[in-house]
């Protein structure tokens, strides 16, 4: 074989070899989630479940506060109360109120947030309007339940602690924000 | 490496296909010459002439970012702009300046250094270099589109990737393009040194420069497409419905980060490699003794290499991780320390009891030793976890990589000027400017950056335009340091442009202490050069 036969042999495998290398990079995407699931971090949208019986910490109170934002659509969204005072191993129902103050359908996507970052390893969340999207129709009103319980096992210094979601619209464009961006 | 061979460029064998049909005569003239060109030596001058402009470019960004900040409060430009600056500033740095550089050294020196006639792909290499201006015009002309250039920061990451104007979409076609000619430079630059090395010139006989740069290469080609995907993902999420990097519909930011330091961690010794294969061969031409620990030196090039690959997530302590990911990530980090360290010791001891002498590019090595290594020391400080949660998106970070950036990369690159200058032109350049410019950048390097560790441990946060009062002082000082850099590198233009023009005729082997296989050729580099092969013994 002639050097130029040699020299097209090791291009055409280093070029499938970068072929592969840009779907590898699209492969890391089901592999991450894999992972995630995996390592049981990001799980954020699916309901836990309590395996083992769990004792009411009486002793201890807890200041839950509840926080409620929308993100770019025409949605009311709030808590029923403010905060709640609970125990840890307690399991507490809230609820919150959702309306659509437009004339045409929406469906939404709420994404939950804690603060302290902790708070997620000891929040057990049984039910949630979370773990699936939200279809209002117009001016509908919806109260929606949160169903959790914060494990004993959370650090004695945190009493207070904040659970916030925030609505997203969810359709075909809602992805292309791109064009809508203004300069400011 | 002593080498047999025969300068005589015309009369051979017509055993090599590159080159073929232009041997027996000089390049044609005019334009022409420079868009047809498939001489490695041709494309090599280009690339360094078009990096060289980007670093202008790069540099006017940094003027204007350094300016803003030379007092608190706004006084030049909206924030908006000031956003833009930085992001663009470190785009153009990294992909416009500091890469091309480097392949621009590879298209000179590896076919001399190996004893291959060209490249193997000349064609190719043309076409991977014709892409570039293109690349550059996207992201400069960025600026002058409604909403502006892109200005979430060079990284890329969402959300504001996905909310940003059309600035945005020309920084991700921008960067296909620079990763498309990347790939197809590495794919050539692997071939030739892969198959065309002349006879007798084992692998471990080959100069470092070249082992740095054919393991530089292999990275090329392991994380540049996974980038390409990367800003695919963002751009079909900006466009097409989906939802790979997009919260609001269920897709996730972290994965963004995730994947793009996949790429980013190798693509920073990408931009070191090549310049530790510059400062190898330098040092030892003058100190006139051989590069200790040479296969060390390989094998540690090809370690840190691999570790680059296992560390990406240094970047991003701060967005949550098991604390088991973080550990790993840290101790992998830190491990880096290790074959960075046998190359830092082996340069130490090619100069320890050598015959050295000062001229310009060794001043440019020892400083980048000596600069690079605190830069190293900062990264491993950075690589602590707890420290890092502090300093994360600070200034000590800013200085951190500049450190290894400018000291290390571009100090080698200008040795590496210095270097081969005599090679490419055949003339010498005029010494006495090269070490004012060395001196001239030495101190304002240090008089810009060293600062910013004291405003990073501070708290002042990075890509932002205005600051709290008590950072008034080091920043003032830091753009003091900085117009002074901007300015010292007229100094290195004049020299290159002096060189080029005229100067004392360089003999073929200027350097009394070089062995490799370049120094064999005369000065200037014939236009074919190995024509026929050099026996190496």
């Amino acid at each position: 074989m002639s050097v130029a036969q040699e020299n097209t042999v090791i291009m055409k495998k280093l070029l499938i070899f970068s072929v592969a290398m840009f779907g590898f990079g699209f492969a890391l995407v089901p592999l991450y989630e894999k992972i995630c699931e995996v390592a049981g971090v990001n799980n954020l949208l699916k309901a836990d479940t309590l395996t083992e019986n769990i004792q009411v910490d009486t002793s201890r109170w807890l200041t839950v506060e509840l926080d409620a934002n929308t993100r770019g659509l025409p949605w009311q969204f709030k808590p029923m109360q403010a905060s709640v005072r609970i125990h840890p191993g307690e399991m507490v129902e809230v609820m919150y109120e959702v309306r659509n103050n437009s004339d045409r359908e929406v469906a939404g996507q709420a994404i939950p947030s804690y603060s302290p970052q902790l708070l997620a390893q000891h929040l057990k969340k049984l039910e949630c309007f979370c773990f699936t999207k939200q279809v209002l129709k117009p001016n509908e009103v919806r109260q929606m339940p949160v169903q959790f319980m914060i494990e004993p096992s959370l650090p004695s210094n945190v009493s207070v602690m904040t659970i916030s979601y925030t609505f997203f619209e969810l359709n075909s464009d809602s992805a292309d924000t791109g064009g809508k961006a203004k300069p400011i | 490496m002593a080498a047999v061979h025969d300068d005589h460029a015309h009369g051979h064998g017509h055993g090599h296909e590159h080159g073929h049909d232009d041997h027996a005569h000089g390049p044609p003239k005019g334009m022409m010459r420079w868009l047809t060109t498939t001489n490695h030596k041709d494309i090599g001058t280009m690339y360094l002439w078009f990096s060289f402009s980007m670093f202008i470019v790069g540099g006017l960004m940094a003027f204007g970012i350094r300016a803003e900040l030379f007092q608190p409060g706004m006084q030049l430009m909206t924030p908006e702009f000031f956003n833009s600056l930085t992001t663009n500033h470190g785009l153009i740095m990294v992909f416009g300046a500091i890469m091309p550089a480097f392949v621009g050294f590879a298209n000179w020196q590896v076919p001399m250094m190996i004893g291959a006639p060209d490249m193997a792909f000349a064609r190719m290499n043309n076409w991977s270099f014709w892409l570039l201006p293109p690349a550059a015009l996207l992201l400069v002309s960025a600026f002058f589109v409604p909403g502006g250039a892109g200005a979430g920061g060079w990284t890329f990451y969402p959300p504001l990737s996905i909310q940003m104007g059309m600035g945005m979409d020309m920084m991700i076609f921008a960067v296909h393009i620079l990763g498309a000619s990347s790939i197809m430079g590495s794919i050539n630059i692997i071939t030739t040194i892969l198959n065309m090395r002349a006879p007798g010139m084992t692998l471990m006989k080959m100069p470092l420069f070249v082992w740095t740069w054919l393991i530089t290469a292999y990275l090329l080609v392991l994380v540049m497409p996974v980038l390409a995907g990367t800003v695919t993902m963002l751009l079909t999420d900006r466009h097409f419905g989906t939802n790979f990097f997009n919260a609001a519909g269920g897709g996730d930011p972290i994965m963004f980060q995730h994947i793009f330091w996949f790429f980013g961690h190798p693509e920073v010794y990408i931009m070191i490699l090549p310049a530790f294969g510059i400062i190898s061969e330098i040092l030892p031409t003058f100190s006139r003794k051989p590069l200790f620990g040479y296969s060390s030196m390989v094998y540690a090039t090809a370690s840190i290499a691999i570790l680059s690959c296992i560390v990406w997530a240094h970047h991003m302590f701060t967005v949550g991780m098991p604390v088991t990911a973080q550990l790993f990530f840290m101790y992998a980090t830190m491990l880096i320390a290790v074959p960075t360290g046998v190359k830092v010791f082996n340069w130490t001891a090619t100069m320890w009891q050598g015959s050295m002498s000062f001229e310009t590019p060794m001043l440019f090595a020892i400083g980048f030793i000596f600069l690079f290594t605190i830069g190293g020391f900062s990264g491993v400080v950075c690589a602590v976890i707890p420290v890092d949660i502090q300093v994360q998106e600070t200034y000590y970070v800013i200085a951190h990589f500049h450190y290894v950036l400018v000291s290390g990369s571009l100090f080698a690159l200008f040795g590496g000027v210095y270097y081969w200058l005599p090679k490419w032109t055949g003339h010498m350049y005029d010494e006495s400017l090269g070490k004012l410019h060395f001196w001239l950048s030495m101190v304002f390097f240090n008089v810009t950056f060293f600062v910013q560790h004291f405003l990073g441990l501070a708290g002042m946060p990075r890509r932002v335009p205005d600051y709290a009062l008590q950072f008034a002082d080091f920043n003032m000082i830091s753009s003091i340091g900085a117009f002074g850099f901007g300015l010292s590198q007229l100094v290195f233009l004049t020299v290159v442009v002096k060189c080029i023009c005229g100067g004392k005729k360089a003999e073929a082997k200027p350097w009394d202490g070089a062995t490799t296989l370049e120094w064999d050729l005369p000065s200037p580099a014939p236009y074919h050069s190995w024509v026929t092969p050099p026996v190496v013994k």
